[in-house]
């Protein structure tokens, strides 16, 4: 088991390491006057703000030292959490703006990924070898895993927002409400958050159930099901021990999809003008707030690292066999 | 669609039959694979003819009546700017198909060198690549291709499909490093090392067409997650700066408030344009899977 850790860790140290390498390098190998062609398509108005950012710029990028030096010092000021100023929103510190952003963007992923994993398992669990049944889950999984996330979120909006209006289409909480530790907060975000939550929700929950109806259907079929069979194992039986051993590469499928699950709730939050990280993104691009756009790609990067780290200790914890080093949670 | 038996050891079909034209047997009659490439085909072909059947070449100019609903002479209505919405979907489509294809074959190319060779060779180059392979698929890749796109002035679909492919390979490498292994010690690649061939060779013409049937269907959802990366990057606002893609359509739908005004024919074709894609494509893979293992063949 300590090797199965060790192993993933090595691979996350690199992965996080290549992440920060890659976001240094793009702003220098890029063909082009970064600096330049930054502060002039910034057009900030206020003087200090464009001075502010040709000075941090030059500081940073350091032109005029060794390539290996900049790196370092690239470095030193990301672990002291120094995630340059906001353009955007100057003079705010990145890290700041981020944080601020996060616990919407959390709020939202969260519970619909871990949900859609639960209730997709289950479905697809259920209509494994059962005729009408399947013949409904399989081609609705399909419509559901191709869409692409922002239209059945611009779908949703439209229909249950904009024609039915039962839920607002903009926004994480009414304009003439402060965000508070309060019930009347509460209530509303909860209102915001339905359609956005539901828009993931469903598009994530399709491939789940594919996922999980193949596995069950391969895992009946497998040996120890017809012995089981054989024997004269009860149905609900056989499909239990089914049910233990096909949930294992939905686990590891967890891991895989979250770089396509943050992607999803990105493009969902901007539909909704939902204030997380997505929204973020797209404020950043739109005023080349270049700082925050990499800041926000290091959250990224540092917050699937995490949820990797997460989902590695639930398989040790699901599959018995990582625990005694046997074979098995192949990295 | 001639294609070698599957690499897996599975019961013969007909004796008399060649493992091609078995396949081809039941790829005619596997309603999933014939509906999933009829809609396909018949998007492609909109693509294609689409754009040559109309009077301008530009979908983005300014035709007709602002915001008008779907008619004879608009098929798919306006945008507030009287912009042909048809129009700009069977260009779309065209730009859509194109990063699908070169996002898919670039992704598939390196895919399916490291995997061999991780697959092949083992040993010290094998953990390397695996390492190299686990980074990248760890790192979430719309993340990447946010930041390169920010950075590059002018983007075209071609240099999107280009970025597309260098972040989308490792799964696919995965897998097929994975299948590698299980055929690099069989009796025909033993005998071909001891024939003195070199390792592509080998890979080339022995382990690869064992293969072949799996490494299509990898090319098939490496294209339709290719065309998912897009449109989602296409939303952001980091699409190609000239001309129409679907993804772009969805954008320009959102930022000029369709939703708001009920221009329901605005983002309506676009974003069903891509499910039925990349759903059809889907859909087809799972027939070829039936095609090519008749272990999942039912009836």
């Amino acid at each position: 088991m300590r090797r199965y850790f060790a192993r993933k860790l090595l691979v996350y140290a690199l992965t996080f390491v290549v992440a920060v390498t890659v976001n240094w390098m793009i702003p220098r190998f890029m063909p082009g006057d970064p600096v330049a062609a930054m502060v002039a398509r910034a057009r900030v108005s206020q003087p200090e703000a464009a001075e502010a950012m040709r000075t941090y710029y030059n500081n940073l990028f350091g032109f005029d030292e060794p390539l290996w030096q900049q790196y370092l010092h690239f470095w030193g000021a990301l672990l002291q959490g120094d995630f340059g100023i906001s353009i955007w929103v100057f003079p705010t510190p990145v890290g700041d703006v981020l944080l601020e952003a996060l616990p919407y963007t959390l709020g939202l992923m969260v519970p619909a990924v871990l949900l859609s994993w639960f209730a997709g398992n289950w479905i697809g669990a259920l209509s494994a070898r059962r005729k009408v049944l399947d013949n409904t889950v399989l081609p609705i999984g399909y419509l559901l895993t191709a869409m692409p996330y922002m239209w059945i979120a611009v779908i949703l909006a439209w229909a249950l927002g904009a024609q039915a209006g039962w839920f607002p289409v903009s926004g994480g909480y009414s304009l003439d409400i402060q965000p508070g530790w309060n019930t009347d907060f509460a209530l509303d975000a909860l209102h915001h958050w339905v359609l956005p939550f539901l828009s993931l929700f469903l598009v994530a929950l399709g491939g789940w159930a594919i996922g999980m109806r193949n596995m069950i259907i391969y895992e009946l079929e497998s040996d120890y099901s017809a012995y089981l069979s054989a024997l004269g194992a009860p149905q609900r039986l056989i499909r239990r021990y089914a049910f233990r051993n096909a949930v294992l590469p939905q686990v590891t499928g967890l891991a895989l999809q979250l770089g396509v699950l943050v992607a999803g709730a990105l493009v969902t939050e901007i539909v909704f003008a939902y204030p997380g990280l997505g929204s973020l993104i797209l404020a950043a691009i739109q005023n080349q707030d270049f700082f925050l756009l990499q800041g926000a790609f290091l959250f990224i990067v540092i917050g699937v690292l995490i949820a990797n780290f997460l989902i590695d200790i639930v398989y040790v914890v699901v599959d018995p066999r990582t625990r005694t080093g046997m074979a098995g949670g192949t990295s | 669609m001639t294609t070698p038996p599957d690499p897996a050891p599975v019961t013969a079909g007909p004796p008399a039959a060649k493992p091609g034209s078995e396949s081809l047997h039941y790829a005619v009659r596997n309603p999933k694979l014939i509906i999933g490439f009829t809609l396909v085909v018949l998007l492609l072909a909109a693509g294609l003819v689409g754009p040559l059947l109309l009077d301008s070449g530009n979908p983005n100019e300014y035709v007709g009546p602002q915001a008008a609903a779907p008619d004879g002479t608009y098929w798919m209505g306006t945008t507030t700017f009287g912009q042909d919405v048809y129009a700009q979907f069977v260009h779309g489509l065209r730009a859509t198909f194109l990063v699908g294809v070169v996002g898919g074959a670039i992704a598939a190319v390196i895919a399916m060198v490291v995997g061999f060779l991780a697959g092949y060779r083992g040993g010290i180059v094998d953990e390397i690549l695996n390492m190299l392979t686990n980074v990248v698929l760890v790192i979430p890749a719309l993340a990447v291709l946010l930041i390169i796109n920010a950075y590059l002035g002018v983007r075209s679909v071609a240099v999107q499909g280009l970025f597309i492919g260098l972040t989308s390979w490792p799964w696919a490498a995965r897998a097929i490093r994975a299948q590698t292994f299980s055929l690099r010690t069989r009796e025909f690649v033993d005998l071909a090392r001891l024939s003195g061939s070199g390792t592509w060779r080998i890979v080339f013409r022995e382990i690869a067409p064992n293969m072949s049937s799996y490494l299509f269907m990898m090319f098939i959802l490496l294209f339709g997650g290719s065309i998912l990366i897009a449109s989602s990057l296409d939303f952001i606002g980091l699409g190609p700066t000239e001309g129409v893609s679907l993804g772009l359509m969805l954008q320009s739908a959102q930022q000029w408030s369709a939703l708001q005004l009920g221009l329901w024919w605005w983002f309506i074709p676009p974003g069903a344009g891509i499910t039925v894609i990349v759903g059809a494509l889907y859909v087809a893979n799972v027939g070829l899977d039936e095609v090519f293992n008749p272990k999942l063949r039912e009836s």
